[in-house]
């Protein structure tokens, strides 16, 4: 059997886990849980750099760029205009092509603004940015943003950081079915049966922050993420059993003692 | 000369952008560069001279989603 793996643009992942670097406590925990979780593509913010105390200690002095692709987001944008400046920062920065596009809505929701996210990943594309997209559980707009030319089209389970796993996993089902491309199940997830959940769905992979960050074991839960994406896969690639109205006995309706 | 850097006013005698960095102890560091909205490459940070006035944005990565 060839090996299953995870194609993104022009990399290739073995692990379907992508995990964000916000809210942890330290550096120390955002490493740990990042290798517990055997991810190999992490989220960073662009922010302005602290001007009075240049030699604090940075993010990537603990997430090797060698090691993991860094996939630069543009988290707090709420408009194109803003979401493409942090991009072409950020390919400055570190050279990085692969980016996640986000344009927010506002800050009671973080929900997608679906217009701004489309024209800002109009002039990504054009300007050679292979975009990795976050956008509702819509699949008119996921269709939209594959034509685009979008690499990837990350739909929200539920709203960023609110754990509630997937409000809507019919639309998660009928996007990845018309999808040419990945489809990443992006925010919402708050635990491993959420994340496997997505996979079984047919979710390519699943992008996963603030379930590992704030759980009280974060290399513990980090574990049972990659466990759950494992199983949600394999569980996905094996074809589930139909759903029946009645029962279907077990065992076999025949050579009972009482015949 | 005033520029403003990261959206506060700043006084340098810095003449380019490299010279800025060495003002301000960033040199080498991984971080990207905007003057007055267009990305700055690191290859011209020694000949991107500063003008009065300029905008001048230094980011770096940190954690996030």
């Amino acid at each position: 059997m060839t090996e299953d793996v995870f194609k993104v643009g022009s990399y290739t992942f073995t692990s379907r886990l992508i995990v964000g670097s916000g809210k942890y406590k330290d550096f120390a925990t955002t490493k740990a849980a990042t290798e517990a979780a055997e991810a190999e593509m992490i989220t960073v913010a662009i922010r302005r750099v602290n001007i009075t105390d240049p030699g604090k200690e940075n993010l990537l002095d603990y997430i090797d760029p060698k090691k993991y692709v860094i996939l630069p987001n543009t988290a707090g944008c709420f408009n194109a205009e803003d979401a493409v400046r942090t991009l072409r920062l950020a390919r400055e920065a570190g050279n990085w092509n692969l980016v996640k596009l986000e344009v927010l809505g506002d800050t009671q929701t973080l929900y997608p603004n679906v217009v701004e996210t489309i024209k800002a990943a109009e002039t990504l594309v054009a300007e050679g940015f292979e975009v990795m997209v976050y956008t509702n559980d819509d699949p008119i707009v996921a269709t939209r943003l594959e034509e685009i030319g979008c690499v990837a089209v990350m739909p929200l389970g539920n709203p960023i950081g609110s754990g509630r796993g997937l409000a809507n996993p019919f639309n998660i089902r009928v996007i990845k079915e018309r999808a040419k491309v990945p489809i990443v199940v992006d925010a919402g997830i708050g635990t491993a049966s959420d994340a496997a959940k997505a996979m079984e769905l047919g979710a390519d992979a699943v992008l996963i922050n603030t379930a590992i960050a704030e759980a009280r074991d974060e290399c513990m839960m980090a574990r049972a993420m990659r466990d759950a994406v494992r199983a949600g896969r394999a569980a996905f690639l094996a074809g589930r059993m139909p759903k029946r109205a009645f029962a279907s006995a077990s065992s076999p309706t025949e050579g009972y003692i009482w015949d | 000369m005033h520029i403003y850097l990261n959206g506060e006013e700043r006084n340098t005698d810095a003449a380019s952008i490299s010279e800025l960095l060495v003002e301000l102890g960033m040199e080498g560091r991984m971080i990207a560069i905007e003057r007055n909205l267009e990305v700055v490459p690191k290859s011209t940070y020694s000949s991107a001279a500063l003008a009065e006035g300029d905008r001048i944005e230094i980011v770096h990565m940190i954690g996030g989603g």
